[in-house]
Formats: C-alpha cells, sequence, structure tokens
C-alpha cells in the first residue's frame, strides 16, 4: 500500500532528535527567565481534614519570599477537563475549607531562590481537624462511609453506562457462563521529565506560560477561567516535553500558582516538581475493581456479557469520567458481543486523583477481558486462539448505536503472531515451569466526545507556501515525544510533492498556531491534525494548480500533480514547474497576498467513540521459577494493526515502549499504600523495567489501509500497553496453573497460587 | 558560606563561588546554564543527569560540586566537536530511533560514552547492563541497545 508514497510510510529519524541528542532541546525547566522567581507548593499531610486555619504571616516576612497564597487569595473558582458537565469540576486552585488526599495543594510560596521559598514552606503553619478517610472502593461505599465531597454523599462521582442486546435471553441461552472478580492496580506514567511551568506577565496584561503539558489549549481556557481572566489574555507555549502518557493533560496546580503569582509580583516565577512529589502525589492509572459475566455457546460464541467497574478515582474526578466510559467501551470490544451491559462507577477514595495514563480504561478493562476469554477456552476446552478468531470482529461489524468497525486487521494479527511463535506447537509441549499466554487489544484513533465543550474544531491546522519551495506549517498539535511534529511534516511533505527538510514547522503555541487543537491523548493526532493538515495541504495545491494550468494553458481534462518538487499535469510531466516558482506565480495572481491554506477536522457521525479503532495480538513466553515464584518473559511478540504507519520506525520504537510499560504494569510496578500515604516514593521502590529487564520479541504489521485516516493511518503505541499483562498472566498460568486475576503478578502471589505460601 | 571553586567543563576553565551543599547538576544547569544535563529524580535512580568526570560516568544530582574541583567534566553539549560534526554515539541515537522524548537521552549518550570507552565491542548483555543506571519509559530500550551497537561498529572503524 505504502510504495506509491515518497515520503509517507518512510522510517526517517524525528527531525527533533538531532536537537536533542546535542543537549540543546529546551524542556521547561531548562527556561531561564530574567528576574525570575521559584515557586514551591505547600501540600496536605493528612489524607482527610478540614482546614480551620492558615497562618502564613511568617511565612511572608521571611526575607527573600516575594508571594504566598493561599485559596483565600484566590477567585475560588472550580475547573475540570469536563467543562460540558460543570457539576464534575470538582477541584479548586487551591484546598478551600477541606483537603481530600496527602499531597493536597494548600498554599504556595515564591522567593528568590529555591532555599528561601523551600524554609518558606516550613513557616506555614496550617491547623487540621483530621477526619476519618476512605482508601478502596469498598470503603468508601460502605455504610457510613466518610464523604469526600458534600455534592456526593455516597462518594460516586458519576456512573457511565453501555446497554444494547438483550442480556438475560443470552444468558438464558448460554451454555457456560463465568462470573469473577478481578482487581487491577494504580501505576504512575513515570514520565522522565517531572513537570514544571514558567509563568511571565508582561504588564500589558497578558500572561505567557511555558508548561510541560500535552494540551496547551486546555491550559489556555481554563487559567482563564480559574483566574478571571479572557482566554485571548493568556499565551500558552509548550517547550519540548519528557513524556506525558496521559499524565500531562489537565490545568495543575502549580501552572495555576506560577500564572496567579507572576501576575501579582510581576516577575516571572517557574515550578518544577520534584520526582518525590510526582510519585507521590501525582495522576496515575485508576485502580479498579471489576466484575465480568459471561455466558458463551457450547462451540464458544460469546452470547451476553456484563461488565461492571468499579474506578478507584481518588480524590476528584480528573479523567475518570472518560476512563469510566472507554473501560466499558473496550470490555466489549475485540469480540463479537450481540447482548453487552456495562456500569461503570467513579468512587471517590482519600488517595491521589487518579486520571488519563495510556490506554485510559482500556489496559484495566482489556486485562480483564482477556484473561476471562483465557478462562472460558480453558473451560470449554478450545485452544485461546481459536476462542479469539471465532468471536472476532472484522471491518463492517457495528456496535450497536455505539461504533462502526472501519477498518479491522484483528484476525490476520490473531494468526500472524501464532505463526510467530509456533503458537500451537508450543502451547502443546512446554515443560512444567514454561508458558506460553496470549492476550489481545483494540483501541481508538482519538476520541469522538466534546468533554472539554471546545467551540472550535477539534484541530486545524496552517499552511503558509513561499517562492524559496518551502512552506511552513502551524498547529497546535503537541508533540510530547510521541513524534508528531515528525509525522505531520511527512503528511505534509507526502501531500505537496516536498521533502521533510522544506517544511519549517511551529506548534504548540497558543498565540501563535491556529485555534485549536485539543491536545495529545487518545492517540488522536495522527489521524486528526494529520487530517487537518491534508486538508490545508489540498487549498494550497488548488491555488497553485491554477496559476500551474494557466501557465500551460491546460486542457481543463488535465488532472494535476504535486510531486518531487514540481507542479505538473499528470500526463504531461514536461507542463509544470517547480513548487516555488507556482507560489510565485500564485503570489502574484493573488497581487501580493500570501498562498495559504487552512484545513480543520472534526469527527461527525463516527458514533459514541472514534473514528477509528486499531487492534492487535500479543504472546509471551516466560519461564516461572517454581521454588521463589520468579517469573522471567523469556520473549514478547506482536502483531498488530495500525492502518498505514506513516513513519514505521516510529510506530515501533512506540510499540517497544508499550511494551515496557506494559511489563512494569504486569510485574514489577505498584504503588505501596498506607491508607492514604504513598510509600514508594523514589525509582527505587518504584520500580519500571530497566534495559536488562526487556524480553526480546519481534512486532509484525498487518496492513491495513483506515478510510479516515490521513494516508490510512489510525492509532499505533497507546494500546499495546493492554495485551501485555493478560498475555503475561495467561503464560504464568499455562506454565503454572496459577491464574492471576489482581495485579500485578508477583512471585509471593504466584507462590500462594501454588499452595506454596 | 559560599566557596570559591575552579571547575573544568568540556574544556573551558569556570571559577565559581557556589554552597558546599550544591550538587555538580544544580552547578551546571544553574550556574553554567548548561541545561543539557537533565534531573529526573534527584536520588541517582534514573540516570538522566549523567556525565562524565575524568571519563568515569557519575551521577551529576548525586555529586557535590566542590568534590569535582580539577577534574575533567564532560556534559552532552561537550560531546560533538563543532555545531556541525556530531559524535558518533549522537549521529548513531539519531539515526536508529533511539530518541523519543529525549529526555533520558543526554545521560544516554554520556553512559555509553562510558561504556565504549571502556569496551570496544560490547555484547549486547553487556550494553544492557551498562545502560541498568538509565531509565527510560518511551523506547523500551531496544532502539538504544541497537544505537549503542551501531556507535560502537563505527568507533571501532574509526581506530
Amino acid at each position: 500500500m505504502s510504495t506509491n508514497f515518497s515520503v509517507v510510510g518512510k522510517s526517517l529519524p524525528r527531525s527533533d532528535a538531532r536537537i536533542k541528542a546535542v543537549g540543546a532541546a529546551r524542556y521547561c525547566d531548562d527556561i531561564i527567565r530574567p528576574g525570575m522567581l521559584f515557586g514551591k507548593i505547600l501540600r496536605s499531610p493528612v489524607a482527610h481534614a478540614k482546614i480551620l486555619n492558615i497562618d502564613v504571616s511568617k511565612a511572608k516576612a521571611l526575607p527573600g519570599v516575594k508571594s504566598v497564597i493561599t485559596a483565600d487569595d484566590t477567585l475560588k473558582i472550580r475547573f475540570g477537563n469536563w467543562r460540558l458537565v460543570p457539576e464534575s469540576q470538582d477541584e479548586l486552585p487551591l484546598a478551600t475549607d477541606k483537603v481530600r488526599f496527602i499531597g493536597d495543594e494548600v498554599a504556595a510560596v515564591a522567593a528568590i531562590d529555591k532555599d528561601i521559598a523551600e524554609e518558606a514552606l516550613s513557616l506555614i503553619k496550617v491547623d487540621y481537624e483530621e477526619l476519618p478517610g476512605a482508601f478502596s472502593v469498598d470503603e468508601s461505599m460502605a455504610e457510613g462511609a466518610p464523604v469526600i465531597h458534600e455534592a456526593n454523599p455516597n462518594n460516586i462521582s458519576l456512573q457511565r453506562k453501555i446497554d444494547y442486546g438483550d442480556l438475560d435471553q443470552g444468558f438464558a441461552d448460554s451454555h457456560l457462563i463465568l462470573d469473577n472478580e478481578f482487581t487491577v492496580h494504580a501505576t504512575s506514567h513515570a514520565y522522565m521529565e517531572p513537570c514544571s511551568c514558567v509563568a511571565e506577565y508582561d504588564h500589558d496584561g497578558r500572561l505567557t506560560i511555558w508548561t510541560s503539558t500535552q494540551t496547551p489549549y486546555f491550559v489556555q481556557c481554563l487559567l482563564a477561567q480559574t483566574l478571571g481572566m479572557r482566554e485571548n489574555d493568556i499565551r500558552v507555549i509548550k517547550p519540548f516535553v519528557g513524556g506525558g502518557f496521559g499524565g500531562k493533560m489537565e490545568l495543575r496546580k502549580w501552572e495555576f500558582c506560577a500564572a496567579f503569582m507572576a501576575r501579582e509580583t510581576g516577575r516571572p516565577v517557574k515550578f518544577t516538581l520534584t520526582r518525590s512529589e510526582e510519585l507521590t502525589t501525582g495522576r496515575r492509572r485508576h485502580p479498579m475493581k471489576i466484575r465480568s459475566k459471561i455466558g458463551f455457546s457450547k462451540d464458544g460464541i460469546i452470547l451476553a456479557k456484563e461488565f461492571t467497574a468499579y474506578l478507584d478515582g481518588g480524590a476528584y474526578n480528573s479523567m475518570g469520567p472518560t476512563a469510566a466510559f472507554l473501560c466499558g467501551n473496550f470490555g466489549g470490544m475485540l469480540y463479537r458481543h450481540p447482548n453487552y451491559r456495562y456500569n461503570g462507577y467513579h468512587v471517590y477514595t482519600n488517595k491521589p486523583p487518579a486520571g488519563a495514563m495510556r490506554g485510559f480504561g482500556a489496559p484495566q478493562a482489556l486485562f480483564v477481558a482477556e484473561t476471562q476469554m483465557n478462562m472460558a477456552a480453558q473451560e470449554l476446552g478450545m485452544d485461546p486462539l481459536d476462542i479469539r478468531l471465532k468471536n472476532a470482529m472484522v471491518t463492517g461489524d457495528e456496535i450497536p448505536g455505539v461504533a462502526k468497525i472501519s477498518s479491522c486487521g484483528f484476525k490476520e494479527s490473531l494468526l500472524k503472531v501464532a505463526e510467530m511463535t509456533n503458537w500451537r506447537e508450543k502451547r502443546k509441549n512446554l515443560k512444567k515451569g514454561q508458558g506460553i499466554g496470549i492476550g489481545c487489544y483494540s483501541f481508538i484513533s482519538g476520541g469522538v466526545f466534546n468533554w472539554f465543550n471546545t467551540r472550535y474544531n477539534f484541530t486545524r491546522a496552517e499552511v503558509r507556501a513561499f517562492d524559496d519551495g518551502t512552506v511552513h506549517l502551524l498547529t497546535m498539535a503537541s508533540d510530547i515525544g510521541q513524534g508528531c511534529d515528525t509525522v505531520l511534516r511527512q503528511i505534509l511533505a507526502e501531500e505537496l510533492g516536498l521533502e521533510v527538510k522544506d517544511i519549517r514547522l511551529t506548534a504548540a503555541d497558543t498565540a501563535v498556531t491556529p485555534q485549536a487543537d485539543l491536545g495529545t491523548w487518545g492517540s488522536r493526532v495522527t489521524l486528526m491534525a494529520g487530517n487537518a493538515v491534508r486538508k490545508a495541504a489540498a487549498e494550497i495545491k488548488e491555488q497553485l494548480f491554477k496559476v500551474v494550468s494557466m501557465k500551460f494553458d491546460l486542457n481543463v481534462i488535465h488532472d494535476m500533480a504535486c510531486k518531487d518538487g514540481r507542479i505538473y499535469a499528470k500526463n504531461r510531466p514536461d507542463r509544470g514547474i517547480d513548487f516555488g516558482e507556482a507560489v510565485r506565480l500564485a503570489q502574484r495572481a493573488n497581487r501580493g497576498d500570501p498562498i495559504i491554506g487552512y484545513g480543520s477536522y472534526t469527527p461527525r457521525n463516527k458514533g459514541l467513540v472514534t473514528p477509528a479503532f486499531s487492534f492487535g495480538a500479543q504472546v509471551a513466553e516466560v519461564e516461572v521459577d517454581l521454588e521463589t515464584g520468579a517469573i522471567e518473559v523469556k520473549e514478547m511478540n506482536t502483531a498488530h494493526d495500525c492502518g498505514t504507519p506513516i513513519n514505521p520506525m516510529s510506530v515501533e520504537g512506540q510499540l517497544e515502549g508499550s511494551v515496557h510499560m506494559g511489563l512494569g504494569y504486569a510485574l514489577s510496578e505498584q504503588f505501596i499504600m498506607k491508607g492514604g500515604k504513598t510509600l514508594t516514593s523514589t525509582f527505587l521502590d518504584y520500580k519500571i523495567p530497566c534495559a536488562e529487564d526487556m524480553p526480546p520479541g519481534k512486532s509484525v504489521h498487518i496492513d491495513t489501509y483506515e478510510p479516515e485516516g490521513p494516508f490510512g493511518a489510525k492509532e499505533a503505541g497507546e494500546g499495546l500497553v493492554s495485551p501485555t499483562a493478560p498475555a503475561i498472566a495467561d503464560a504464568v498460568c499455562h506454565a503454572t496453573g496459577y491464574r492471576c486475576m489482581d495485579l500485578p503478578i508477583t512471585p509471593e502471589k504466584v507462590l500462594k497460587g501454588l499452595g506454596k505460601l | 558560606m559560599k566557596q570559591t571553586i575552579s571547575l573544568q567543563v568540556n574544556g573551558d576553565t569556570y571559577q565559581l563561588a557556589v554552597n558546599p551543599w550544591r550538587t555538580l547538576n544544580e552547578v551546571l544547569r544553574e550556574d553554567l546554564k548548561l541545561t543539557g544535563t537533565k534531573l529526573g529524580c534527584g536520588t541517582g535512580d534514573c540516570g538522566a543527569c549523567t556525565v562524565l568526570v575524568d571519563g568515569k560516568s557519575v551521577s551529576s544530582c548525586l555529586t557535590l560540586a566542590i568534590e569535582v574541583q580539577g577534574k575533567e567534566i564532560t556534559t552532552i553539549e561537550g560531546m560533538a566537536p563543532n555545531a556541525e560534526e556530531l559524535h558518533p554515539i549522537q549521529e548513531s541515537f539519531i539515526q536508529k530511533g533511539a530518541i523519543q522524548c529525549g529526555f533520558c537521552t543526554p545521560g544516554m549518550i554520556m553512559s555509553t560514552a562510558y561504556l565504549l570507552n571502556n569496551n570496544h565491542n560490547p555484547t549486547e548483555q553487556e550494553i544492557r547492563a551498562g545502560l541498568s543506571g538509565n531509565l527510560c519509559r518511551c523506547t523500551g530500550y531496544n532502539k538504544i541497545v541497537d544505537a549503542i551497537q551501531d556507535a560502537a561498529e563505527k568507533l571501532r572503524e574509526d581506530k
């Protein structure tokens, strides 16, 4: 499919790789502004308490301290990403009356250096009246549980439902019904760059903030809302960002504080979090308790499924409403579920809020759904591969009222990964302690939902063409390390017949780049921003085709081409001129006005979830030490369908990164909590896999073409975080007979499962 | 009480007055404005702050600036011979797709420099062991390992 392309489908090095390799890429904490102050946040040391009094007088009196703020200094305006549902906006810029988790932001200081800021924090005296806390969904939903938000006396902040078909009939017809409860744990994004921001006020009423964010537009809007300013008075600039994985897609309290204090003091203010702040108080993946009841016919066809999830949301809603919906969506994906019901409950607890994290509800749902498929195969005496092939979704399938599958390489992925791993042979003939297991995934290519309630299109691109044969692409799409700056350049270069080096890019600056873009999350950028870029390019081409057609007096039946730096008649390549020359002529014809193209994209009539789903299958091979319970992942192989890969090397890199994160989710990463206190506060305790932990493995791309995506592309690199844990869990079960139903899979659990502990 | 020290960084000598508790990372980033060296954890666990001190890789976040007086310090800014030319390790990281968000990259490259200075022909296992002090959240390490193998080969050819 990709053979006809010049730039799309090529494994080009990232366009920002060189600046990163020489250490010249400026991340937020690298920004130094004249007269800059250093901010620090005072956080709650208790999990649930009333704030009786805050005394900041001593802190304010400390020489070098320029600002100390508490909630009383602010407008106390609630905020949150779900602007469409105002009652879901449950956070205030600083804690007001009450704190709800250890780490809740109570006050902030800005001083002339970090040491003074630190000292000032120790001089703030807060009187708390401690309240009983609730630290799990069970505790929060129990009779008489402490109420965390007055507006939600039962601690359930919202419920999401999906319901189609006739569930009762489906179960009544079932030959086998499994009804199981699973729990999945919280994990950290653990992006390498700790969050940072610098705010500056220009004394003309405009506030500029450089911040480590995935969503500059959200930050702009929500800062305006909470500061009582106009959106156009706030400029958000995303510098280089050192990873996000969902953890940097909301307005954060320190962004508010930096902006507020910059406006108050007239000096730039920087906040940079410590790793311990990140790990103990930062957003995390939702822990969940999930009950799944599924019914099968005698020959392994799914007849009904009831999926119920309780999301441990921590102290605030954050992105919980979306995770609650997507969890239900992915509980019913991959296979044809004729009758499906989902209920998701977002439950408050006195813990750090959970938010969006790579997979966004899918890793939890798919650990459960895929593990249960493996259990069902076992019960029915089927190969786990066969039960999947029998039920797998295919192109054209519809989920009633929810989505239509416009391209699907799932069956092909299953067959391919089986072939790659010699699945059937190995599944039968391994020694005790050795196992092979399977897990699969599907994911979204961006969401169709508009919970942010934007008044703009979901994304927009502007392309300016120059008579030196170059173009300038302006987009608010945010590269946080996933590579969209490169991919969007490739898409534009392909469309205009230019080389990537001919394309200048300015991205993610709300004052300069076109309104608006919803940011980097849910694997939306390639498909959505890519489509906008293509449309903008089409406008440029239209203008250039006109002047070339006129210059050569071309018959109207001629089709025009834009390739290899030239604009010409497709069937008469000699009748054409260089791209730059065409721009020069078009500009002359325009009487001096520049050649500009605009393109927007908003998914419409695409159901309730996404314009396009990706699919894939993964096989894990493990060896388990039956004496110690230690698990070694020997190999991890993947076959996946991401439509047309725009940059195969980049896709591969993200898939390898997904395996890393999935491996950590399955085996080594977890927050050890004592009540509301997070004990794992460093990377020594919070164990993300290192280079030696990574298993070898291959990934094979299944060639499909997604009609809604640019050049046939769709999601890559996020969904693949999901199959790893269920695949490893299945392999461990195959090796030992122990079936893990509560992540992570630890040696202790294996030994307990085998009755050895 | 600040102490006057002299630091040799990337071939330049800097006279500085620093508090004795300041880390090399703080002095590089804040006093010398050499912000290529990152700070990812501050506890020596992630390796993003790795620099070379007399050719040995160290965590600059755990090293006091006053400890390294008179020693030769190399940071990521000192790796490329000039603005046009890159160090072969940098070149390999770019070409092999070893860089995604890039935050771990300076530390990775410095650890690689130490590794390849001491082992011209490392096995994959030795490379992975050599990176055990450097965390990356984006790449899954495989492309970094590829890049290091590629760089090792180029460096051997250059000799």
